[in-house]
């Protein structure tokens, strides 16, 4: 089905079982430990062996020596993988470094082996026995000292009208320069993977977002054709981006695998994890905002740099500089450095999350600068239309509404414009809010739909659920179409054997997935019309029944003995290049920032989210709460520490690298517009999971200012960076 | 986690001579820390010596009024005892500060007094360590080094310990008993039990090979106020940035210690004299010829003001 024209009414509309807060089906599976996870795949495979995985000790060089005799003579061991006798790999389109190393080293940590034995404890073992010599040479690691390096990349630069010129000529004028960190998914289950071959061809049990970029890339690493590879994904521990690529533990397990002649699992120790997987890579971003006296945007700019090693990506922060306000004159800008640390890629809302933690500080100071309140400057400086190509114009835009429900409801009003004096006992108290912004992305997606012969349905697609709740959506999209009771719905996700679909990233899963079942469910509804002698247009689907005019046919009836199936997939036209299709919100924050050490205690949260029709809001809550809950850990806490000197990131562990706890994480409230976006696919929903992220960090952030009268334009904003700015302790 | 032998001692005298008698032997009592490090191969025993068996489980009062708390006491239940909340208020709260109702379940009076520290060079085996391997040298020293000391360190070593019921400890002068392999005991105020890391940051205690503690004993309780504040960078389940353990009398004498600052619990008895000056001049005089790097300098400002705070809140 392609997707080429707006929404009419459909099926979805009737909103029997859509748009209900349903449990997720999939939750007592989890809750009874019987989903089965890729390390655990017990039920698939007997007698696994046990690979560990040798990281590089430094973070770019060659290795000069590799000495495995010990290794391959320890108790158990069954094979070692190197890049000696791995023979002839090939590289995922996907990767920027090479899975498996050596003898060049492009990163620290970067494998450069796999131990296979009997048991997990010798595997480790026999690793620390493998020795090996480098020759380190010299990297660069330090992005502020690499900048003027960097070049220009052409994606995400955009010019309209002379910002230049009407930046200069602005009266009030707000340049100033934001940093944000690098950063780590730190998603609790480790990449893990379970391998085993069968004559040349190979099954994956594995943990990953991207069915079909998986397959893909471990196909063309293995030099294998792409149908001698089967990937298994039902259940991931979280994802974050992390996850989105074919990474070392699928790779290595195949290899080892094929070494011992048996099947191998292989998880990422977490030590290894920060190192040798991607990360969300640092940003230099500097913000110019001209504005009139009255608060009106005449100049808006936005660059941003960011380093990769080389053929890498840049992390795209200006983005949504284009589209969130208005003003006549813009630029915006990337640049892209070489650095020899590990790998940079998606994580975490990747572009708008740290470009508005940038952004949104810097409307913050410029709100202050004109006098004018924070959630009023935003609105004055609202578009409908692109503002580069002001013919085009946003699918549903609500961003104001947002801010004034936001507004309203978290008591703004309360708020003291007038920073570092609100004292409550130790506390220093101070609100904070930022716009969110996040693009809805559509992509392809397919899925196969069978009725049998009890009326029931199943639904296959390489879909992915990354505990976002897909298999409750798309069972409750088959259930809407097809008519049946949520319970009479089966979803079977992430096989490579499954139609391809969407899968997970950017906030496309939800949307993109669930219409692709939709196609499928609109031609299963064809079949059975057929069947039953109805035609297609005048057969309503309710209550395990298909009606026309005064006859109804059971379900089960109509499929008959065989059952029927049904397979297509939606494909996108060019809606979203007619219409600006972006997802919209508000984040408001209170902060109480002791007046003594500077500990900061986020106090309440509010996100007001508009992002098309929200297709089950008890699982949509979860995303955005713990959305919200990411985007405490990128204010506060969230830094890989870099090491200058060698290259690596030094705290590679959960203890070092500190995501929020419990503790951190205050009353969380989530309201979502009532808004249905028919511009965006036939459900009229748009993604909603990383628009929960982008702007919290700069709604605590400008909290903190609040609270505090000190700015701190340096993520994470810990204690160290405005110790000495807090107002004296009386 | 090398191959290891273990067995179970039957008193303490006999845990001590076990472990004399295997160079390669360590004590394991809630493993909480030790396993870990096995796992990393940080730590690599060739022997285990359980001591969970001698029961030395027990708070059982001093005939001088204090607490004697057995080695083998947990963390939860000593965080708990009636007498040391209301006698001991500042270890208690040192205690609850300190890692995860799990971990504290688990985690023993004597082995938390040993735990090693959190630098993260020392827990990366690529990294030159001191710690870790005698003379390979100190990766902490120029790098990323935010955690770890500013007071008290080396040409070799800048890590911290990082306990707080340590810090509580030092604050309430308790002395750490311990028998010897030839079976005789011996007292060791706090005070001197911890070294700083000199040139041998792998030595990180006053003990004797083989010699265990068999308990803590705490003097008759200090009344006043009794804090511990912990400043970290998040809520909970992180280790110090730095934390204040203190025993503020009503005339304003107090007595301090500091975490998250050196090798060891530190206290500057002489420092104690300049409560009445306040904050600043008790900084001043206890982290008197500090050293801290570009990355932690922060710490110097944050005991200022996290001793500000405490003082305050003694007063009331």
């Amino acid at each position: 089905m392609k997707f080429d024209t707006p929404a009419g009414s459909n099926p979805i509309d009737q909103l029997k079982v859509v748009g209900h807060p349903i449990d997720r089906i999939d939750g007592p599976l989890k809750t009874t430990g019987h989903a089965p996870y890729a390390y655990e795949r017990h039920d698939v495979v007997a007698n696994p062996a046990y690979g560990y995985v040798i990281g590089a000790a430094i973070a770019k060089g060659r290795i000069t020596a590799m000495d495995v005799g010990a290794a391959r003579a320890a108790p158990g061991v069954l094979a070692v993988v190197t890049h000696e006798n791995a023979g002839p790999l090939g590289k995922g389109s996907m990767n920027t470094a090479r899975l498996l190393g050596g003898p060049e080293i492009e990163h620290y940590h970067q494998a450069i082996g796999v131990v296979v034995a009997e048991t997990f404890e010798q595997a480790r073992d026999a690793a620390a026995l493998v020795k090996v010599t480098y020759a380190r040479e010299e990297g660069a690691f330090d992005l502020a000292a690499v900048r003027d390096s960097a070049r220009k990349v052409e994606q995400s630069a955009s010019a309209v009208g002379d910002f230049e010129g009407a930046f200069a000529a602005a009266p009030v004028q707000l340049d100033q320069t934001y940093t944000t960190p690098d950063q780590s998914h730190a998603m609790m289950e480790p990449h893990a993977s379970t391998a085993a071959w069968d004559g040349d061809s190979v099954t994956v049990w594995t943990s990953n977002q991207m069915i079909d970029w998986g397959v893909t890339d471990l196909a063309k690493t293995l030099n294998l054709p792409k149908e001698k590879v089967r990937l298994v994904s039902p259940f991931i521990g979280g994802g974050f981006g992390g996850k989105l690529f074919l990474r070392a533990d699928a790779l290595l397990a195949a290899l080892g695998a094929r070494a011992a002649g048996r099947p191998v699992k292989v998880a990422l120790p977490r030590p290894l994890m920060m190192n040798n997987t991607t990360h969300r890579p640092a940003t230099i971003q500097r913000i110019r905002i001209g504005c009139t006296r009255d608060g009106r945007i005449t100049a808006i700019g936005h660059e941003s740099w960011s380093g990769d090693l080389p053929g890498g990506q840049p992390e795209t922060a200006v983005d949504q500089t284009r589209l969130l306000y208005a003003g006549a004159n813009r630029l915006t800008a990337l640049r892209l450095a070489v650095l020899d640390l590990p790998e940079g890629n998606a994580m975490r809302a990747p572009g708008e999350a740290p470009g508005l933690m940038a952004l949104e500080i810097a409307m913050d100071e410029m709100a202050e600068k004109l006098g004018i309140d924070p959630v009023e400057f935003r609105i004055i400086n609202d578009t409908q239309v692109d503002p580069g190509q002001p013919d085009r114009s946003f699918s549903r835009r609500q961003l104001v509404e947002c801010l004034r429900l936001g507004a309203e409801r978290f008591g703004w009003r309360n708020r003291d414009p007038v920073p570092g004096r609100r004292r409550n006992g130790r506390w220093l108290t101070g609100l904070g809010m930022a716009a969110a912004f996040r693009n809805n992305l559509v992509m392809a997606s397919g899925a196969r739909v069978r009725l049998d012969r009890q009326g029931r349905v199943t639904v296959e697609t390489d879909m992915t659920d990354i505990g976002t709740g897909s298999y409750t959506i798309i069972a409750q999209t088959a259930a809407e179409m097809i008519g049946v009771p949520l319970e009479h719905v089966t979803v079977r996700l992430g096989d490579s054997r499954f139609p391809v679909s969407a899968g997970s990233g950017g906030q496309w899963g939800a949307n993109s997935a669930t219409a692709g079942v939709y196609a499928a469910c609109v031609k299963l509804r064809e079949a059975v019309a057929q069947k039953a002698g109805f035609n297609t247009a005048d057969a309503v689907f309710a209550e395990g029944q298909v009606r026309a005019g005064n006859r109804s046919v059971s379900l089960a009836e109509a499929a008959g003995e065989a059952g029927l199936v049904a397979e297509d997939v939606m494909e996108f036209g060019d809606l979203a290049k007619r219409y600006q299709q972006s997802t919209f919100g508000s984040h408001f924050v209170e902060v109480a920032v002791d007046a003594h050490t500077g500990e900061v205690r986020i106090r309440r949260m509010l996100a007001v989210c508009a992002a098309g029709r929200i297709l089950n809001p008890k699982s949509a809550r979860s995303q955005v709460i713990g959305a919200m809950t990411m985007g405490v850990g990128a204010a506060l806490m969230e830094e890989l520490a870099v090491d200058r000197r060698h290259g690596f990131f030094v705290n590679h562990d959960l203890a070092g690298y500190e995501v929020p706890v419990h503790a951190d994480i205050p009353h969380q409230e989530v309201i979502f517009l009532d808004e249905v976006d028919p511009i965006s696919s036939p459900m009229k929903a748009k993604g909603v999971g990383e628009l929960g992220l982008c702007g919290v960090g700069a709604a605590i952030a400008n909290a903190i200012y609040n609270a505090t009268g000190a700015r701190v334009r340096d993520y994470p904003i810990t204690l160290d960076k405005y110790l000495d700015r807090l107002p004296d302790v009386a | 986690m090398r191959p290891f032998t273990y067995e179970r001692a039957a008193s303490p005298a006999e845990a001590a001579a076990a472990a004399a008698r295997n160079p390669g032997a360590r004590f394991i009592a809630g493993g909480t820390n030790l396993l870990d490090l096995m796992k990393l191969q940080i730590e690599t025993p060739s022997h285990l010596i359980d001591v969970n068996g001698l029961a030395l489980d027990r708070i059982e009062p001093t005939p001088e009024g204090g607490l004697r708390i057995g080695a083998l006491v947990r963390n939860t239940d000593l965080a708990a005892d009636a007498r040391v909340r209301r006698d001991y208020g500042v270890l208690s709260r040192a205690l609850l500060a300190g890692a995860s109702g799990q971990l504290r379940n688990k985690a023993t009076t004597a082995g938390n007094m040993l735990q090693r520290t959190r630098c993260p060079y020392f827990y990366d085996t690529s990294q030159p360590c001191n710690k870790r391997q005698p003379g390979s040298g100190c990766a902490a020293i120029g790098g990323f080094s935010r955690q770890l000391a500013v007071i008290g360190g080396s040409e070799a070593c800048i890590a911290t310990h990082p306990s707080d019921m340590a810090v509580a400890m030092r604050a309430l002068d308790a002395v750490v008993e311990t028998v010897r392999p030839d079976g005789t005991t011996r007292s060791i105020p706090i005070a001197e039990f911890h070294r700083l890391p000199g040139e041998t940051p792998h030595v990180e205690t006053v003990l004797e090979p083989g010699e265990l503690i068999t308990a803590v004993t705490l003097p008759p309780p200090a009344g006043g106020v009794q804090i511990y504040r912990k400043v970290r960078d998040r809520a909970s389940y992180a280790f110090a940035l730095v934390s204040v353990a203190a025993v503020v009398q009503r005339d304003g004498t107090a007595r301090v210690a500091l975490g998250g600052v050196a090798h060891k619990p530190w206290r500057v008895e002489a420092a104690e004299a300049e409560i009445p000056r306040g904050a600043k001049a008790v900084t001043a005089a206890m982290l008197d010829g500090a050293k801290p790097t570009h990355d932690n300098a922060f710490k110097l400002r944050l005991v200022e003001r996290t001793l500000g705070a405490v003082l305050a809140e003694a007063k009331g």
